[in-house]
């Protein structure tokens, strides 16, 4: 009898009782949804893990520009820095923000990118666990446990709210995908459930609130410069729930305060570009020029 | 509480940048050419609300046509699929509205050809779809099953007709007429399989107008 978990209490019980992690109880539930294997549920995975390492590859190598000419070669900017200038970054987190600028600009110049869990929040994912396993030579098995956890954390977290801006902000795509990244990143660190769970937990508190209001109505501004930013939050995340910082406020609560939150924010901010950023002055002149 | 899959938080693979309105246009394409079902002379695109006002950014319009001329989700041809061969001599046309009665992001295909169709669908997610409307009818079809879909005369036992031929599961029902006695539809989604003799047999029934079988569609 397959056991339906949706909520991160039921995963934890779960983990607890039959000593597994995430992705195991994940992997085995997934395989009996689809009525296959286990081996075959983690081809799925690769696939979408090999899309990933093909965007960050592809989009390093380009600066060629949106349809609209609004953003494309940011990530040629940074990797120019990185060259010639010492950040105080390190090589992992120069890793990270460039792979996000190179995935995410990728999506925007309709190149293949895995949507995880939305396409304007596809980078998140990918450079954290791509930047990380690299630097810490990571094998591609582990990269696949990791990147089944994430999909459990968002899978838990859609049973309440659904994973799209217009629905309930941004908070719901990148924030989420932060909050994945979290836990991924620390499943594939050797953090105990418990660690995982709070990874996620301490990301999505920190981001509750994240609106969508996109300059033109497109996944440009201001979301490609938002897919760094939220990488490097995930791995703060991750890094204070390895130490053993915990959530004061439970997992499911949280994703309550996700879903109060998006019912309480303003359709006016929900994708629709008629506030906040969206109708700036400059974005205004923006989109006048655009649609003239 | 429905039973969801992990697969869909960390795919599709898909060109972007959008899923509602690149991925989600592809596969709303798709799905009208399998019910179409035929090589149409001409297709015309009607995009409305955001579909129209955000589609040329987001690759909307490209994302229909591919999916219309059979590329999936993951092509990187759908980029420069205008000046694909195969879109330069395919006969086709888009048109933009404003209708706040429907979906913001909806989309109307019409076909001309041997046979005239208008299929009606919206994006409603995350790269998740729905058709609504094939000529007049009210459907339901997302591409997540396998789907039987029939147009017949409203007469008794048609419903019993089909479904004791067809030999799979069935995972939801739906039914819609224009009148009593008059022209109805059924669609159904399937868990598994149907035999292609089977379609063929329930085509050759008198009271069958049309019958599709459309694929479920690949994540």
């Amino acid at each position: 009898m397959m056991i339906n978990i949706n909520t991160f209490e039921e995963l934890q019980n779960a983990c607890n009782a039959s000593g597994k992690k995430i992705y195991e109880i994940t992997q085995e539930y997934e395989a009996e949804l689809a009525e296959t294997t286990v081996p075959e549920i983690r081809a799925i995975v690769k696939k979408s893990l090999d899309a990933m390492k093909d965007a960050i590859k592809t989009g390093l190598k380009s600066n060629e520009m949106s349809i609209s000419g609004m953003c494309g070669d940011d990530c040629d900017r940074l990797q120019k820095r990185f060259n010639q200038e010492k950040s105080i970054f390190g090589k992992t987190f120069e890793k990270i923000t460039t792979y996000a600028l190179a995935t995410i600009e990728e999506n925007l110049r309709m190149g293949k990118i895995a949507a995880c869990p939305t396409a304007g929040s596809c980078a998140i994912v990918p450079s954290v666990l791509v930047g990380v396993s690299e630097d810490l030579g990571i094998c591609e098995e582990e990269q696949i446990n990791a990147l089944i956890t994430a999909g459990a954390i968002g899978r838990i977290i859609s049973n309440k709210v659904a994973l799209a801006g217009a629905v309930a902000g941004c908070q719901a795509e990148c924030g989420v995908a932060s909050a994945m990244s979290a836990g991924a990143l620390t499943q594939m660190r050797g953090g105990s459930v418990e660690q995982v769970l709070n990874a996620v937990a301490l990301a999505m508190k920190n981001l509750l609130g994240l609106t969508c209001d996109p300059v033109c109505g497109l996944v440009e501004i201001p979301c490609v410069k938002r897919n760094p930013f939220l990488a490097i939050h995930a791995v703060t995340a991750s890094e204070l729930a390895l130490a053993d910082i915990k959530t004061k406020i439970p997992f499911d609560e949280v994703i309550d305060a996700l879903e109060q939150t998006g019912k309480l924010m303003s359709p006016m901010l929900k994708e629709s570009s008629q506030a906040g950023l969206a109708t700036t002055k400059t974005a205004l002149e923006l989109k006048a020029k655009l649609f003239k | 509480m429905k039973q969801t899959s992990i697969i869909d938080i960390i795919s599709p693979v898909m060109v972007g940048p959008s899923s509602s309105h690149t991925a989600g246009a592809v596969r709303l394409g798709l799905l009208a050419k399998n019910i179409y079902n035929d090589i149409p002379d001409k297709v015309i695109f009607k995009l409305y609300n955001s579909y129209a006002q955000t589609g040329k950014g987001h690759g909307t319009d490209k994302g229909l046509l591919a999916g219309v001329l059979g590329l999936s989700v993951d092509d990187v041809r759908i980029k420069d699929i205008f000046d694909s061969d195969i879109a330069k001599t395919f006969n086709y046309e888009f048109q933009y509205f404003e209708d706040f009665n429907r979906h913001p992001n909806a989309v109307d295909f019409v076909f001309e050809g041997r046979r005239n169709m208008m299929i009606s669908g919206n994006s409603v997610g995350a790269g998740e779809v729905e058709i609504t409307n094939i000529d007049g009818f009210s459907v339901n079809l997302t591409g997540k099953y396998n789907t039987l879909l029939l147009v017949y005369k409203d007469v008794p036992n048609m419903i019993s007709r089909v479904t004791n031929s067809i030999q799979v599961n069935i995972a939801s029902f739906h039914c819609d007429r224009s009148g009593k006695g008059r022209e109805a539809s059924m669609a159904i989604c399937l868990d598994g399989e149907i035999n292609q003799k089977v379609i063929d047999f329930l085509g050759l029934i008198d009271d069958v107008y049309m019958i599709r079988y459309i694929k479920k569609l690949e994540s």
